[in-house]
């Protein structure tokens, strides 16, 4: 691992005012992460500011909805009453992820944050657009079995591997960032994560220096009917190859509201606007879960090695909505 | 590269390596000269790497054989942190790089070797250990983030003589073959009893919106899943765990 210097933050202030003064420092949270990046020499800081004292780590009541500090830990947002109430589907997503071990460790700002697991990312042997920009892509035409269908440019067709932020896209959140002059912005969650485009270097659109504070959720009409499911190549503690977040909204046999989220299969978190307009004001049948399935996954563009997904996608969804609508 | 090296004849040293080579001790276990070993190395033009070698084995020879000494020649102090922390119920205060992580602070400068290094990347578990009573990774650890806190490794689980019931059930049920993974079972294990008695949730909960303390089979098994063994003792492990958490004795596998 390359020298750093380590700070620890007073404040959020002064931790955003510090990394906002160095292109090469980096926030330190949990660092489950960037700890294992920078022993493998793909994150270099220079610098560490070490957020883990400072007080983000409130989940409370707000507006109707919940806030949710930056800092608290995965394990805590999971197992709080609030949030294993009246959104279900974000403790599904949470607990879907990871070891135990890891979930105590890792916060919700952190998460947000965590980089691609594609291997060519991984190895400074191999050309990656996003680690080195302007080196190419290895995985375009190398082993991209757990790469994109959907939202791929020739620059890079890394997925973005985490579980929370599907079930916080299909929660309508937004992300609250407190910039270096103290002053605060809100990013709807959708917004958050960036398609890589021709500058996958870029994972989000928060500046460098802008701290992560909470994230919050409005008021939810899915906490009976949503369900998460994650595929993956073993039972657990695996990332995804396709994962579902849906939630519905039910009224008399009928679908008034549907949200429909992949992951594992772009970028970003990959909401599907053609699967939910295929549900709503219909009732809740495999007929219609399946018709949903196919508009989400019609564009989809496989490459040498996992036009599998496509299928699985499919099935993946139809399988959530099923076990959301409780129909099976 | 030079392709016309003849096999038999003594390799061109240059003053540096006849240097290095005059300070080594002989290399009586490879059955090879160290002047054949060097010569065949330069030839094959992985001189740099032999004289590395060279470099790194007299390094080590000048050390005294404290775990101290190899520690501060392993990796040179760039950025000094003092960090005061509990491990095992004593105070200890340590004087390490910003880039030092608990686990090697616990093995190389705390002498605990309790808690393994396997994987080094989060991924395996072996280095489990509690901070403030939770599981966690320490090989993902900054040793500096961890000032003030509690740090309770496998060394600090029992009281004296007598062993704590996660340990004692693991030994009953023959929980482990190697014992590479064993105290970062065990670690992982004491922190899911707490959890379960929270009530905390998994990804096998059937319904996250109703809390049960009562931990099945299948409970066990995902919520260990961050700790993987080579030997797969894991139905040994299971029944271990269940014991020491519902009081009961279990079937034996």
């Amino acid at each position: 691992m390359r020298p750093f210097q380590y700070v620890r933050a007073s404040d959020a202030d002064a931790a955003a005012r510090a990394v906002a003064a160095n292109p090469q420092a980096r926030f330190l949270a949990g660092g489950t992460n960037i700890l294992d990046l920078m022993k493998e020499d793909v994150e270099r800081p220079n610098e560490l500011v070490d957020l883990t004292r400072l007080e983000l780590t409130e989940i409370k009541a707000a507006g109707g909805g919940v806030s949710i500090g930056a800092l608290a830990t995965n394990t805590d947002t999971a197992n709080h009453p609030l949030i294993r109430h009246n959104y279900p589907l974000l403790t599904q997503a949470i607990v879907a992820g990871a070891s135990a071990q890891l979930r105590n460790m890792a916060t919700n700002g952190g998460n947000l944050l965590q980089r691609t697991r594609c291997q060519y990312f991984y190895d400074t042997a191999m050309p990656c657009n996003k680690r080195d920009p302007g080196t190419g892509c290895g995985a375009l035409e190398g082993l991209n079995r757990m790469h994109a269908i959907l939202g791929w440019s020739a620059q890079c067709v890394a997925t973005y591997p985490g579980d929370m932020a599907n079930a916080l896209y299909a929660l309508d959140a937004v992300v609250r960032v407190r910039g270096a002059g103290g002053r605060e912005r809100t990013i709807p969650i959708g917004e958050f994560h960036r398609l890589p485009g021709d500058t996958p270097e870029q994972d989000t659109n928060l500046q460098h220096g802008e701290l992560i504070v909470a994230i919050e959720l409005p008021q939810s009409t899915f906490a009976k009917h949503s369900y998460y499911l994650k595929v993956r190549d073993r039972a657990s503690y695996a990332f995804a190859l396709v994962a579902v977040a849906a939630a519905l909204e039910l009224d008399r046999g009928t679908i008034r509201q549907a949200r429909v989220v992949l992951g594992g299969v772009a970028h970003k978190p990959w909401r599907s606007p053609e699967a939910e307009a295929a549900l709503s004001g219909r009732p809740p049948s495999e007929a219609s879960f399946r018709q949903a399935a196919e508009a989400a996954l019609k564009d989809a563009k496989p490459l040498a090695h996992n036009a599998y997904k496509i299928e699985l996608g499919k099935r993946a969804i139809v399988r959530t909505l099923m076990r959301a609508s409780r129909v099976a | 590269m030079n392709d016309d090296f003849d096999e038999t004849s003594a390799p061109e040293l240059t003053a540096d390596e006849e240097a290095l080579l005059k300070e080594m001790p002989t290399l009586t276990d490879v059955g090879q000269t160290r002047r054949t070993f060097l010569g065949q190395t330069i030839a094959g033009s992985l001189g740099w790497f032999a004289l590395d070698l060279l470099a790194h084995e007299k390094a080590l020879a000048a050390l005294s054989p404290s775990p101290d000494a190899v520690f501060a020649a392993a990796s040179a102090v760039e950025h000094p942190v003092t960090v005061v922390l509990k491990v095992n119920g004593a105070t200890q205060t340590l004087e390490i790089d910003s880039r030092v992580v608990l686990l090697d602070a616990l093995r190389e400068r705390l002498e605990l070797t309790g808690s393994k290094k396997g994987c080094d990347q989060g991924q395996c578990g072996a280095c489990t250990v509690l901070v403030d009573g939770r599981r966690v990774l320490s090989c993902l650890t900054l040793a500096a983030t961890v000032e003030g806190r509690e740090v309770t490794t496998i060394e600090g689980l029992a009281k004296g003589e007598q062993l704590h019931p996660m340990q004692a059930a693991f030994i009953k049920y023959d929980g482990f073959q190697c014992g590479y993974c064993t105290p970062g079972q065990i670690c992982s294990a004491v922190g899911l009893l707490e959890e379960a008695r929270r009530g905390d949730v998994s990804h096998v909960t059937d319904d996250v919106t109703v809390t049960t303390t009562r931990l099945t089979d299948d409970e066990i098994r995902e919520r260990m899943s961050g700790n993987i063994c080579r030997c797969g003792a894991y139905p040994k492990i299971v029944a271990a765990i269940q014991e020491a958490h519902s009081g009961k004795e279990t079937t034996r596998p």
